[in-house]
């Protein structure tokens, strides 16, 4: 995501929020958005009106704080400033499948490029950002420029409007294509014997009410989570040099859209509640993604996905994984196979447990540790 | 409660679940979840409105009778009459 449209403000000036209120609605490529605040005080100035497309990052409104000196409400404040609290339009890095974040994030901090290449960039209007230098340690030579400027004499100028679908499938698209450019995936697979757990589901099931019963996807997310305590290397995010070990486990769950197009939002602290609410949370985030009521921090905030692509009758899932994470974990359909067990065929439900994982950040030897952890979490249900 | 009002009644409920769906298309015979790509979150949400709207409590081992319109309407039908 590079921008949203600011569709309406849910809290006047000089209204009074709390942390966690939601004070705007955003459109984006991917989905209507809810912007969250992360503090509480009193709406001092509005940046942006209904209507108004503007870049992410861009700020929307000052929260003077309570207790807090009031503010000196420039436009140019930012964030990280003393004072007032400056809610702005958020970055989402992977609205889904994951939208692009700004290209700066994975570029050298400092260009290399000849001052006649650069001259000849600039006269022909050839944004610098967008092109991949062929000199000694990736300096754009003049030829790089030239062939950039003949690619974009080459590109239609016809601008078509394009639907939601249309925009949403640029973004996925934008950011599938820079995964597989600049991560290198490895994968790893494992059949999983589920007579444990749907047995346990089963039996689980009897006993609840209709409002309350369990889908056994419910089961895979917290053995996820979980397991990744044990490897918590793919619990993270990769930006440019630096790897991020995220403190919180919040997984994102791939969610088809009716009408196409997926969003991946995050169950927050999926690792820290129990299974009765992660159920609750995981019904409540699928109702909403496909509402178009999703929040910004949903989007934001996932550390890892999970896609389940079993009810498709798909066997194994090999995802491509969302930038800035790096791992994706994929589960294929529930299906009853031959089984060897003691010295015995028998016949058990078994699923395929994927995990794409990011070669700069671990290897296949811990990537396995992780899908056997998952593996052992299903064998003990009553445990998640 | 006639066959038309359940009838009525469950695609009243299928309306909610997708509502992108042309439900004057839907092959009464054919698997609603191919035809409406429903997937266990849907199943699970269409058996909790079909409770709320009728009252009727559908096993999780009865899923299956749920399968498509025409097995929908003939086991809650049933349903109806046994209580």
């Amino acid at each position: 995501m590079t921008a949203g449209k600011l569709l309406r403000w849910r809290k006047s000036l000089g209204e009074r929020v709390q942390r966690g209120d939601i004070i705007a609605d955003v459109e984006t490529d991917k989905a209507d958005i809810e912007v969250e605040v992360f503090t509480s005080g009193v709406i001092e100035k509005f940046f942006v009106q209904p209507g108004e497309k503007v870049p992410v990052g861009t700020l929307l409104a000052i929260i003077q704080e309570e207790g807090k000196p009031a503010a000196l409400t420039t436009p140019g404040i930012s964030a990280g400033q003393p004072g007032p609290q400056v809610p702005a339009l958020p970055q989402v890095p992977h609205v889904a499948p994951g939208a692009t974040p700004p290209p700066t994030e994975m570029k050298p901090t400092r260009l290399h490029i000849s001052p006649a290449a650069k001259k000849l960039a600039t006269d022909l209007g050839i944004d610098l950002s967008l092109i991949a230098g062929t000199g000694p340690d990736g300096r754009i030579t003049l030829e790089d420029v030239q062939h950039a400027a003949q690619a974009k004499r080459a590109q239609p100028i016809i601008e078509v409007p394009l639907d939601r679908a249309a925009r949403m499938r640029q973004v996925i698209a934008a950011a599938m294509a820079r995964s597989k450019r600049e991560i290198p995936h490895y994968y790893l697979s494992t059949a999983i014997d589920m007579s444990r757990a749907v047995a346990w589901l089963t039996q689980e099931n009897l006993k609840r009410s209709v409002e309350d019963r369990l889908v056994y996807g419910v089961l895979l997310l917290k053995a996820v989570a979980l397991a990744l305590r044990e490897v918590p290397e793919l619990n993270s995010t990769w930006t440019g040099p630096t790897l991020t070990r995220c403190s919180d486990i919040h997984v994102g769950v791939a969610v088809s859209l009716r009408g196409g197009g997926l969003v991946a939002p995050a169950l927050h602290h999926t690792d820290r509640l129990n299974i009765d609410e992660l159920m609750k949370n995981f019904r409540d985030l699928i109702q909403r993604a496909r509402a178009g009521s999703l929040r910004s921090s949903e989007l934001s905030d996932p550390t890892i996905t999970v896609t389940n692509l079993g009810e498709q009758g798909v066997e194994a899932v090999f995802g491509i994984i969302y930038p800035p994470q790096v791992a994706l974990v994929g589960f294929g359909k529930l299906v009853e196979r031959p089984w060897v067990s003691e010295g015995q065929i028998v016949a058990r439900p078994v699923i395929t447990a994927s995990l794409s994982a990011d070669h700069r950040v671990s290897d296949g030897h811990r990537g396995g540790l992780f899908l056997s952890a998952v593996d052992r979490k299903l064998q003990e249900p009553e445990k998640l | 409660m006639t066959k038309d009002e359940i009838r009525g009644a469950v695609l009243s409920v299928l309306g909610q679940l997708a509502p992108e769906a042309d439900l004057s298309k839907l092959k009464a015979n054919l698997r609603l979840r191919d035809q409406l790509d429903l997937d266990s979150m849907d199943v699970l949400n269409f058996v909790i409105a079909l409770h709320k709207k009728l009252g009727v409590d559908i096993p999780e081992a009865d899923y299956s009778k749920l399968a498509t319109l025409d097995s929908c309407v003939a086991y809650l039908e049933t349903c109806a009459h046994s209580r």
